[in-house]
């Protein structure tokens, strides 16, 4: 055990930790933007939207996402109209590809989770908020909206730790996290373990710390 | 379309051999996985709190790692812990293990972690009745565990077994790094090569959209199968 290896990368790899973070916490953000979109969308009549949501939810979680990386990255920078538009600043940087690719995985995830957060509620709420004569759109927000998302905490939760462990990938396209860095050490010290025991300790602290919030959340609103 | 002749015009063969190793490196990780949690399942689920402990560091560390993370462990790390025991026994000529092994092996580890909390949980699901009645019917030990408790697990596990065959197929993907040439690491050659990303990694993707469909259709068939009875059960 090199030890002073151990000590020395600490440092390093709590910055790293940093970018992690960054890329987490923009990914859940937009994910959840876009699972509430695709959720919706999986829940009205019309069918064409319902298979279009379908669709990408089948699509994201069907494949592995280092490939949607990859195609984020490395593919659409292929095609000569979007080099001339303005998402192309967007585009070029490995950084916001990887939160579009992120955000759309757990976009997709998120999507499910609050699709099937909707479909429990019992009709009879919706019902009794009806026969009181509340409006539809108050029905949703006060409602729906509240339950679904007790509903929904312990699987987001799971989503949530699925993502942390998901932003290692960007270290494949050349952005230092956490990942990248241990990777980076690994290869110039040729000491896996020790990396391994800091990094994975920091994951494991994240880990625990997500999983207590959700935890604390949950008794919070009540949810058994 | 012409990227995808076989033979030496084009990529269809060297992608058609990747897809197929894709296949195996999943089916030998998955194997592998089952065997680590037909070891811990019985610690986590055992009285002592020693064994529970090891089993329960194994599931939490494996599922709260990054997968890419545990690969570069075994990727740096593999042939030197394996030269370590081999110098033990007098060996000191330097071990290269093949990505293949090492590649598995590592997926393996984190897919058996997630397949011992699926056993844990049929096991733990399966009503208490059961125990008792083969207890008071004088079964031994073997008997009650091969004809009463590991049919009715094996039922209940079959769905989450599922979603841990998918997660092992698409980490399979981040082999890639390690140079084993599976679909992923297959694309990224012909993608540098041909100058055509897009097309090799879309491809990729739809490479794996048909290994997931088609293992979604062979469990929902299982399921199917192995549900038959009253009440589904």
């Amino acid at each position: 055990m090199d030890f002073d290896l151990m000590i020395n990368s600490f440092p390093k790899l709590l910055i790293a930790t940093l970018t992690t973070l960054k890329l987490l916490s923009l990914s859940l953000i937009f994910g959840l933007i876009i699972g509430l979109f695709f959720a919706i969308l999986r829940l009205s009549k019309n069918t064409i939207f319902q298979k279009f949501a379908y669709s990408f939810s089948y699509l994201f979680r069907g494949t592995p996402l280092l490939v949607q990386i990859f195609i984020i990255y490395f593919g659409l920078g292929q095609i000569e109209y979007l080099r001339s538009t303005f998402l192309w600043t967007v585009l070029k940087e490995p950084y916001w590809c990887a939160i579009i690719a992120f955000s759309l995985n757990t976009g997709a995830y998120t999507s499910e989770i609050l699709r099937s957060a909707f479909q429990t509620i019992k009709p009879g709420l919706i019902e009794a908020g009806k026969s009181l004569g509340i409006s539809s759109k108050i029905i949703f927000y006060k409602i729906q909206i509240p339950i679904a998302i007790k509903q929904s905490l312990p699987a987001y939760g799971n989503e949530i730790i699925l993502m942390l462990k998901g932003t290692s990938l960007a270290s494949t396209v050349t952005i230092m996290d956490l990942t990248g860095v241990s990777k980076y050490i690994i290869s110039t010290t040729f000491k896996p373990v020790e990396v391994f025991i800091v990094a994975g300790g920091i994951y494991l602290f994240m880990t625990f710390l997500i999983h207590n919030f959700i935890k604390f959340s949950e008794k919070k609103m009540g949810t058994n | 379309m012409e990227l995808l002749y076989f033979g030496s015009k084009g990529w269809g063969d060297e992608l058609f051999i990747a897809f197929l190793m894709t296949i195996a490196v999943s089916l030998t990780a998955m194997f592998i996985g089952i065997f680590f949690s037909i070891i811990f399942t019985p610690l986590k689920l055992s009285k002592n709190k020693f064994l529970n402990f090891i089993s329960n560091s194994y599931t939490t560390i494996i599922r709260g790692v990054p997968e890419l993370l545990v690969i570069y462990l075994f990727f740096f790390g593999g042939s030197g812990a394996i030269m370590f025991v081999a110098s033990m026994f007098g060996y000191n000529e330097y071990i290269e293990i093949n990505a293949f092994i090492t590649g598995s092996f590592a997926i393996g580890v984190i897919s058996g972690a997630y397949s011992t909390e699926v056993f844990r949980g049929a096991i733990q699901s399966i009503d208490i009745g059961q125990f008792e009645a083969s207890k008071a019917l004088g079964f031994n030990k073997y008997i009650y565990f091969l004809k009463v408790i590991l049919p009715q697990m094996l039922r209940l596990a079959l769905p989450n077994l599922s979603n841990v065959w998918q997660i092992t197929l698409k980490d399979t993907s981040l082999i890639s790094v390690t140079g084993l040439v599976e679909i992923m690491r297959q694309s990224y050659i012909a993608a540098g090569s041909t100058r055509d990303p897009l097309f090799f990694y879309s491809f990729a993707a739809f490479l794996y959209l048909i290994l997931t469909f088609l293992s979604m259709k062979i469990f929902n068939k299982l399921e199917k199968t192995y549900t038959r009875g009253p009440n589904g059960f």
